[in-house]
């Protein structure tokens, strides 16, 4: 199994922990990761401020993995959404593809046909497998209760994500993360947004979102919440302090990429897995499996 | 926002969003479960997707694109998802977005991230600091700076 790794502005910048783990998860299952230096943003910043650039980010960054005859894996669900949208527009649309290849011209690429893009939490749900995956296990977590957040763009608009799993009934991360022999908890805000994409727009708004949906956490009683995109942890763990001194609460609720909970369950160490990089403590969390 | 003066709708606007994804808006029958899956509107009675879908359709052109309401959408799809009319909410949301910075409107954020990632290459450039601290993780270096982008937008 090859991909070419996607790893887009966020993560190599400020969620190490992020590639670190998922780095070290992909070599345990034997997945390649290929580096593509040349790779550049996928397009989604700018997507509300101009989409035709947008589109033209995501059209360069695919004809890469394609003219290596490699399909790609992303990390990040908004970079995975947005290069695989482009993807699904440009397969239906011969005339966008057209205009798109008089620019991609500029830099010596043209676009043909596109490779399959594939956020990594997908290529283990469906490619790699419970087996393979569970053969690899060697710390039992059953004494960690854990939350999914699925978030938007791992998912949705479902039609470019082939509807591989249920928008309204979400089950791929819980399904995953109960191979480690993790409780699985169910919230209320289970679907819900992070709030995210509001943050530079209105602060007040995008914290209130996350912060509604940490306290429906708190509720379902959760020890930690899984992630599978570095906009939501920029919410959840980097952003978790700021909400509870705003809203004189506490939640003090760890939250770990996918990557990092499976990476604990691989016997991987804290610092091999970057959990000393996590905002949120996640001291207490792992001394409960001995860490 | 008070009562509508349909003397300044712009026809012309309906028209110039149809041809767009997300233009089916004439579709809608205002059943709001648009407004009953938004997190925005939730916490936030100003953003309201089925009253900016109303609005559009009555061609309030200006009114929308100098809006601060339109840029509180995440872009999470639960509307579109759920829209019992097949409208691409989401999507059209995106090209209100779109047009209101062609006419000069736009939070400074929004622009200081296009103008970032199309000058740059990314949210946030790489520099050697981000490099150090990338091998004492044992993370590959990634370059520093970027060509294409100054030949894909010239």
């Amino acid at each position: 199994m090859k991909y070419a790794l996607f790893l887009g502005c966020t993560i190599p910048a400020r969620a190490r922990n992020y590639e670190l783990s998922a780095r070290k998860v992909a070599e345990k299952l034997g997945i390649e990761l290929v580096d593509i230096e040349r790779f550049m943003c996928c397009g989604f910043p700018i997507k509300a401020g101009d989409i035709d650039s947008s589109e033209l980010l995501a059209a360069y960054n695919l004809c890469l993995a394609q003219e290596r005859g490699l399909d790609i894996c992303a990390l990040c669900s908004s970079c995975t959404s947005a290069l695989a949208e482009v993807a699904h527009h440009l397969s239906l649309d011969e005339r966008r593809r057209e205009q798109i290849n008089e620019r991609l011209s500029a830099v010596g690429l043209e676009y043909k046909s596109s490779p399959r893009v594939r956020h990594f939490a997908r290529v283990l749900f469906e490619e790699v497998g419970d087996e393979k995956i569970k053969v690899h296990l060697q710390k039992d977590l059953s004494d960690l209760k854990i939350a999914s957040h699925y978030g938007c763009h791992y998912l949705k608009p479902s039609e470019v994500h082939d509807h591989f799993d249920d928008v309204e009934d979400p089950n791929s991360l819980d399904a995953l993360v109960a191979l480690t022999g993790a409780e699985i908890v169910d919230y209320p805000l289970k679907k819900k947004c992070c709030g995210g994409p509001v943050l530079p727009v209105d602060e007040n708004v995008a914290l209130s979102v996350t912060k509604e949906k940490l306290e429906s956490l708190r509720d379902a009683g959760a020890d930690a919440l899984c992630l599978v995109c570095p906009f939501c942890s920029v919410m959840y763990d980097g952003n978790q302090k700021s909400i509870e001194s705003e809203y004189d609460t506490s939640f003090k609720l760890p939250a770990l990429y996918l990557t990092q909970i499976l990476g604990l369950a691989m016997g991987f160490g804290r610092k091999e897995l970057g959990l000393n990089m996590n905002v949120v403590k996640t001291k207490k969390l792992t001394a409960k499996i001995g860490l | 926002m008070g009562t509508i003066d349909l003397d300044q709708g712009d026809p012309d606007f309906v028209k110039e969003l149809a041809g767009q994804s997300g233009g089916q808006i004439r579709a809608c029958f205002t059943c709001r479960t648009c407004v009953a899956s938004c997190p925005i509107s939730a916490i936030n009675r100003e953003f309201n997707p089925a009253k900016i879908i109303r609005m559009a359709l009555y061609g309030l052109k200006e009114e929308i694109l100098k809006s601060a309401f339109i840029w509180l959408c995440t872009t999470c799809y639960a509307c579109q998802e759920r829209c019992p009319q097949g409208v691409s909410i989401t999507d059209f949301m995106t090209h209100l977005k779109n047009m209101a910075i062609k006419e000069g409107h736009a939070p400074p954020g929004i622009r200081a991230q296009l103008k970032l990632v199309k000058g740059e290459g990314r949210i946030y450039p790489i520099d050697d600091f981000d490099n150090k601290k990338r091998n004492k993780a044992g993370l590959p270096p990634l370059p520093t700076s970027c060509d294409a982008i100054k030949e894909l937008f010239l």
